[in-house]
């Protein structure tokens, strides 16, 4: 266990103290504990750069399960160390904020922040675990804390509907990712991604290759809120705001990038993962960009605004896989579209968590987030005005913000799409750079809606519950770090160029460096008069042109059918989903202990029938047999004659007392076989069994339907000739094959040898079976629990009632 | 139960009872090297103390033996579980057994096994759950 491994689960460890900082320092608000662990990881993964930008990985192994191949190899390459800081360094903003965003009197804090720290433990798995079982272990993890978080206030309604269908989705996604890990451990028998990568030439052509792809793809899709996935984040928003904007903008919703970033070197040579990733990037893009003009909640706004950047950064990663295809370093034109979304990631943790940030602010202060009511608050909050000004227009793209660079890089990569020979992009590639321009000029006017329609206007004081004032200092400290950040990384982009952009590439296209040199990454301002600027320059003039006209065009979105809106269609696949399941159930859950008998022993008798003839192994072998003494006739005719009279017999105790009679026999004849210790133990089963019997029947009503005759039941009657049947074909072929040397040798040779003891049975039960033993004690012991239980409850509510 | 007056069971169990038991710890003991174990000695237990509520009832034998059953189990899963993760402390695999001869004054050389603990354990959840089972299910009105 190395201080690598130990800084990704430190905070799983710390959250165990936050109950007790909770109730013992009842007047400091919890956060303030929590806050030094974020601030003392950024420091720490701060103190690698220097190691990454030399180009080497720090690799540690911590040995969990080495049999199955499964390790916790945690790496910090490029690529992680960029997500460890955005992890860590929005984390510990995030932590501040949310001291003096959630009251401490009013809050659960101690389940709050326990779940941040899950969540933030877990996030610092998936982005630095070399194994992909133990990211994958991880990535769920991230998934249970956002489902926490989302529902952290559980009361209400819309919370618990936001944090199940985020659990759904993220779930389906990251189940049908781990089919995917396990497939590329069948193609490379590795779950080691530093291997899987080394291996990925040779698996581009075996047929699991493709089913791999889309599986991975679902649980990057889902866990970042692509189309047509994307259903889950606008409800997210439930999520307290530091939340949102820690994990449903800057970090979680960035899994999915990150893990398209890792794998590409794995896949991206293939045409379907070009077209799917680019494709369905740039589908989300425009999509969100479209939607979110409709929204009217502030945080609504931002969700699709995620949304639609989310897929802006996932349509680079596509775009850029097509470098792969293109060998030479120098001239590789395709290479800036992987600078651009791994650029743009670093500025839309900046600008959204500031943004993020400021609509806590609004509804801290307001107590409102619905932008119909909001307006004219630029007096009242001037310092949340410039830092929603300055997140806006980054996000827009307008100079001299980070935004605007990194989203002339997004042009450049969407331009140059047209110029690739490869898959149909001769013609097809047009498409791209037209959408993607499209797409801005609604990420412009929404950005503008954002910040406008709260800030500017009229100011609407009867609709506000409380009077707008400035927030307390606290709050406004990190979205102004954050909002600095967008300024600094606007005026000094190769801050970051050769630091943290260019290890991060050599992660992902490493293919590309290995006959040498390295990535060059240099971000300027000004490129001359390019294709890119006019393209800037038309989407600010487009956009300012419809912003003014907008109340004339937005009557457009109603003619959107809502019926057939995606969030109509996953509230009915819930329904259906389960109202379908619900009628299989009660179709053969009737409740009756006759009709589940049924069930278990119909199949018993299929499955076992159906080997048996399958394998061909019903073989009746006369050899090697003994005699048959007067003994065991006299048994055997005593247990066929009591087994058949309890058909006939009409009061219950005495069927009772006659099965005990029948077990008792079948007791003496392990006396004759001299198995004593079987012998014992089934006097004593059956005796404690009668008993328990009669304490059963003691308590069944006086039926009629002993008091005549049993009527002959078809089925019944099916059921237990057929199961005797089979366990008599069983135990005869059973005998008649011997297919390999009886076990018994070994166990004759080693119990003294090995375990010391006389007596096998008793030696193989504590000693050679020991696990056996111990997982059927512990079946017992849940199930005489169960039974506890449920009659205890029973008895309880009748006394209640 | 309903309380029935059964002279010849009441005074037969007196001294049955304690043979019963008797009987099943050597049961249990012995288990290493002649017929007998932790389950077989637990249902014989148990059986014994089954013999008791026929007899009596269920609150008299409440008040004889006043033993929560539940718990019973619970230190048995713990004897079981405790004496196979104790291996693990000198690193060698879970549920490793150990075993060695002393050699004592008056018994002679006895055989002492980190299996007859586990074994322990065995009884002790024998007993418990059939014992909690059959409570409970008597008990219900």
């Amino acid at each position: 266990m190395s201080y690598l491994h130990l800084a990704i689960i430190s905070p799983l460890l710390f959250s165990v103290f936050i109950p007790i900082f909770y109730k013992k320092f009842i007047r400091i608000h919890t956060g303030w504990f929590v806050l030094p662990l974020p601030i003392l990881l950024f420091i720490y993964f701060l103190s690698t750069i220097p190691k990454i930008t030399n180009r080497q990985t720090v690799t540690e192994t911590f040995n969990w399960i080495p049999s199955l191949g499964v390790n916790f190899t945690a790496k910090v390459d490029g690529l992680g160390l960029l997500f460890a800081l955005l992890i860590t360094g929005i984390g510990a903003l995030v932590v501040f904020y949310s001291i003096y965003y959630l009251a401490k009197e009013k809050e659960r804090l101690n389940t709050f922040y326990v779940y941040l720290l899950l969540f933030m433990g877990a996030m610092l798995g998936v982005v630095l675990s070399d194994n992909l079982i133990v990211m994958y272990a991880f990535w769920e993890l991230t998934s249970f804390s956002s489902f926490l978080l989302i529902g952290y206030w559980h009361e209400r309604e819309k919370s618990r509907y936001g944090a199940q269908k985020s659990m759904l989705i993220t779930v389906f996604g990251g189940l049908a990712m781990l089919g995917g890990i396990i497939l590329l451990y069948i193609m490379t028998g590795t779950f080691s991604i530093t291997e899987i990568v080394a291996q990925s030439g040779d698996i581009f052509h075996h047929s699991l290759f493709l089913p791999a792809l889309i599986c991975v793809l679902l649980g990057a899709f889902t866990k970042s809120a692509q189309f047509p996935f994307y259903i889950w984040l606008p409800d997210a928003m439930e999520a307290p705001t530091p939340v949102s904007a820690y994990l449903h903008s800057a970090t979680m919703v960035k899994a999915g990038i990150y893990l398209v970033a890792r794998l590409t070197p794995v896949f991206g040579a293939s045409s379907v993962w070009f077209w799917l990733v680019a494709g369905v990037g740039i589908i989300t893009l425009i999509w969100g960009s479209v939607f979110a003009i409709r929204q009217t909640d502030l945080k609504g706004i931002l969700a699709f605004s995620t949304v639609s950047q989310l897929g802006l950064i996932m349509s680079l990663l596509g775009v850029g896989s097509a470098a792969l295809h293109y060998e030479a370093l120098s001239e590789n034109i395709f290479t800036v579209a992987i600078t651009a979304a791994i650029f743009h990631l670093i500025n839309h943790a900046t600008f959204k968590g500031s943004l993020f940030m400021a609509a806590g602010i609004v509804d801290h202060e307001t107590g409102t987030r619905d932008i119909r009511k909001l307006g004219g608050l630029m007096p009242f909050m001037p310092i949340t005005f410039t830092i929603s000004i300055i997140g806006a227009f980054s996000m827009a793209g307008l100079p001299p913000f980070n935004g605007f660079l990194s989203k002339e890089m997004f042009f450049t990569a969407m331009v140059r799409v047209t110029q690739m020979d490869i898959f149909n992009l001769e013609t097809l590639g047009i498409l791209f750079p037209v959408i993607a321009w499209v797409a801005s000029v609604f990420t412009f006017i929404y950005s503008m809606i954002l910040v406008f329609k709260t800030f500017t206007g009229k100011y609407q004081p009867e609709k506000l519950d409380k009077k707008p004032h400035e927030a307390p200092l606290g709050m406004l400290i990190p979205p102004v770090i954050l909002i600095s950040l967008v300024v600094i990384f606007g005026f000094f982009p190769n801050l970051l160029s050769e630091s943290l952009i260019s290890p991060a590439m050599a992660a992902i296209l490493p293919s590309l460096l290995n006959a040498g040199g390295e990535f060059v990454v240099h971000i300027s301002f000004w490129h001359g008069f390019t294709i890119e600027l006019f393209m800037t320059l038309g989407v600010i003039l487009l956009g300012i042109t419809l912003y003014k006209t907008l109340p004339k065009w937005k009557r457009m979105y109603d003619l959107v059918p809502e019926k057939l809106s995606l969030f109509r269609f996953y509230d009915r696949l819930l329904e259906w989903s389960q109202s379908g399941s619900y009628k299989v159930t009660n179709k053969y859950m009737t409740g009756s202990i006759h009709s589940y008998l049924v069930y278990i022993l119909a199949f018993f008798i299929f499955s076992l029938t159906v080997t048996l003839f399958w394998k061909d192994a019903f073989k009746l072998d006369t050899g090697n047999v003994s005699s048959i003494g007067i003994y065991e006739w006299v048994l055997a005719i005593f247990v066929v004659v009591g087994s058949i009279s309890i058909l006939f017999i009409k009061s219950r105790m005495t069927s009772i007392i006659l099965l005990g009679a029948v077990g008792y026999t079948v007791s003496l004849f392990y006396v004759l076989f001299r198995a004593p210790d079987l012998a014992l133990t089934q006097l004593v089963i059956e005796t404690i069994s009668v008993a328990l019997f009669l304490v059963c029947f003691y308590h069944l009503p006086k039926l009629q339907r002993y008091e005549t005759r049993m009527r002959f039941k078809l089925t019944n009657a099916l059921i237990s000739v057929g199961v005797g049947a089979v366990v008599t074909a069983i135990a005869l072929s059973a005998h008649g094959n011997k297919l390999f040397e009886a076990i018994s040798k070994y166990y004759v040779e080693n119990t003294y040898e090995k375990a010391a003891g006389q007596n096998m049975v008793n030696v193989i039960l504590v000693d050679f079976r020991g696990f056996d033993t111990l997982f059927e004690i512990t079946v017992l012991a849940i199930a005489s629990l169960g039974i506890y239980g449920m009659i205890k409850l029973r008895l309880n509510r009748r006394k209640e009632s | 139960m309903k309380k029935t007056n059964n002279i010849i069971l009441e005074s037969a169990i007196t001294l049955l009872l304690f043979f019963i038991v008797l009987f099943s710890v050597y049961i249990f003991t012995a288990g290493h090297y002649y017929p007998g174990g932790g389950f077989i000695g637990g249902l014989m237990t148990a059986g014994a103390i089954v013999l008791l509520l026929i007899t009596y009832d269920i609150k008299t034998v409440q008040q004889i033996l006043p033993v929560n059953y539940r718990i019973i189990t619970a230190i048995g899963l713990l004897f079981a579980i405790g004496t196979s993760a104790g291996a693990l402390f000198f690193d060698v695999p879970f549920l490793t057994h150990v075993f060695t001869h002393v050699d004592l004054p008056v018994l002679g050389d006895i055989s002492l096994h980190t299996a007859t603990l586990f074994d322990l354990g065995v009884y002790f959840v024998v007993v418990g759950v059939t014992m909690t089972i059959i409570l409970t299910i008597g008990e219900d009105e």
